[in-house]
């Protein structure tokens, strides 16, 4: 009784139906779930799977399994604002008569651009999965997807609590070892933890277009803010993007130095450049839109943040930045 | 390929974003028209290199590998500025 309730009111929010929605241990397993149980309902068909060049680590993680089990898979280029175009999917769809599983986001994780997801799913013709992990809540879903994945710590629900929607009447199968036959419910949906997540939901839903009119302005002020430093790039689409989300590197700048250098200013930003990763590899996701990686820096704005909060790391960045060149001897 | 560079900067076991940096400093060390190559094993560099020629109106020439198999990044000086 109490799932159903969790789960009526998570398809609610959602805008989908309460069969479509299940709950899983994590985002990341959702995703699995999503990405390999449709290659799996459609195996007889074909076992490609086309990823964008920017899914989040989980996708292409599901990708790297599906290899090793004998499937095919492409990585597809994207533009210089991280968007898959359709006509990119489609070409790929059409290289073989198998039949091709899609995977784009509807927002990227890193640079916020949104992914034109229903016009992917008319133009290619193919099952689509979506991960919606970034945007869930926050947005409306798009249309077009076959299956979904979204995770409820992004919303401000419990960690540990995933959600997998698969459309109704999609050919979708379980593709690990489950104790039932059944596709649906999976096995283990955790009650409290799906309670909690439908009501963050709700809060978010309630708020949302209220909360993003504000967090947009915001991060439209940093944009223009930060683009006034010398040799600065603000990455990703600067209008069709996530409300609360930018990133810009700066030219010559360590991105390790300056994540550590507006900490101790009391700023808590994120970094895709390639020396705040413990592979020293850059962020895939700025590599494949042929933007700068080192000097990189993400902000996420809280619901909470003030037009205040973004004017005093406006004032800080261009020091901050001035100070590390100098000391690169530039 | 086949561009003679006309100075090789020796960028192996520097990390990002010094053979960047690096480029920047000595692009002006070469006529404008001549090529600078830049040597790194630096794995964002493959990235950052044509994202600096991008942003600082540079041509991009390409890549290839010096003789000892590390990655070179060829860059030609197409203008004043670095």
């Amino acid at each position: 009784m109490l799932l159903d309730n969790a789960r009526e009111a998570t398809a609610e929010a959602l805008g989908v139906r309460s069969d479509e929605v299940s709950f899983t241990a994590s985002g990341t397993h959702a995703v699995h779930l999503g990405v390999l149980g449709l290659l799996a309902g459609h195996a007889r068909r074909g076992r490609r799977l086309l990823t964008s060049a920017v899914e989040h680590s989980a996708v292409l993680h599901a990708g790297v399994w599906h290899h090793g089990q004998g499937g095919s898979v492409d990585t597809l280029p994207v533009d210089v604002l991280g968007r898959l175009a359709p006509q990119t999917a489609a070409r790929a769809v059409s290289w073989s008569d198998e039949l091709a599983v899609v995977a784009v986001q509807s927002a990227n994780h890193e640079v916020g651009t949104l992914q034109p997801v229903a016009d992917i799913a008319e133009a290619t013709g193919a099952p689509v999965f979506m991960d919606a992990c970034a945007s869930a809540g926050r947005l409306p879903l798009p249309e077009g997807w076959a299956a979904a994945a979204a995770s409820a710590h992004k919303w401000g629900g419990p960690p540990g609590l995933g959600v997998l929607l698969v459309r109704k009447g999609t050919r979708w199968r379980n593709p690990f070892p489950a104790d039932s036959m059944d596709q649906f419910p999976l096995d283990g949906e955790n009650v409290p933890l799906a309670l909690a997540s439908a009501a963050a939901l709700q809060a978010v839903v309630a708020e949302r277009d209220e909360v993003n009119r504000r967090q947009s302005a915001l991060v439209d002020r940093l944009r223009a803010g930060v683009a006034r430093i010398p040799d600065t790039e603000v990455v990703g689409d600067p209008v069709d993007r996530l409300p609360h989300l930018v990133t810009f590197s700066f030219l010559y700048v360590d991105g390790e130095a300056i994540v550590t250098e507006l900490d101790r200013r009391g700023f808590a930003v994120a970094s895709g450049s390639a020396c705040t990763a413990s592979t020293l590899e850059p962020s895939h996701v700025l590599a494949a839109m042929g933007a700068l990686t080192h000097g990189n820096v993400r902000v996420s704005l809280a619901r909470d943040t003030t037009e205040d909060d973004v004017d005093r790391l406006l004032a800080a960045l261009p020091e901050v930045v001035a100070r590390i060149r100098e000391d690169a001897g530039l | 390929m086949t561009v003679e560079p006309a100075l090789e900067l020796d960028c192996r076991g520097l990390l990002c974003p010094r053979p960047v940096i690096e480029l920047a400093k000595h692009l002006t060390d070469v006529p404008v028209g001549a090529v600078i190559a830049v040597v790194a094993e630096d794995p964002a560099a493959a990235h950052d290199i044509p994202a600096w020629c991008r942003m600082r109106s540079q041509e991009y020439v390409g890549t290839d590998t010096a003789a000892d198999g590390v990655a070179r990044y060829l860059v030609r000086r197409t203008s004043a500025g670095g």
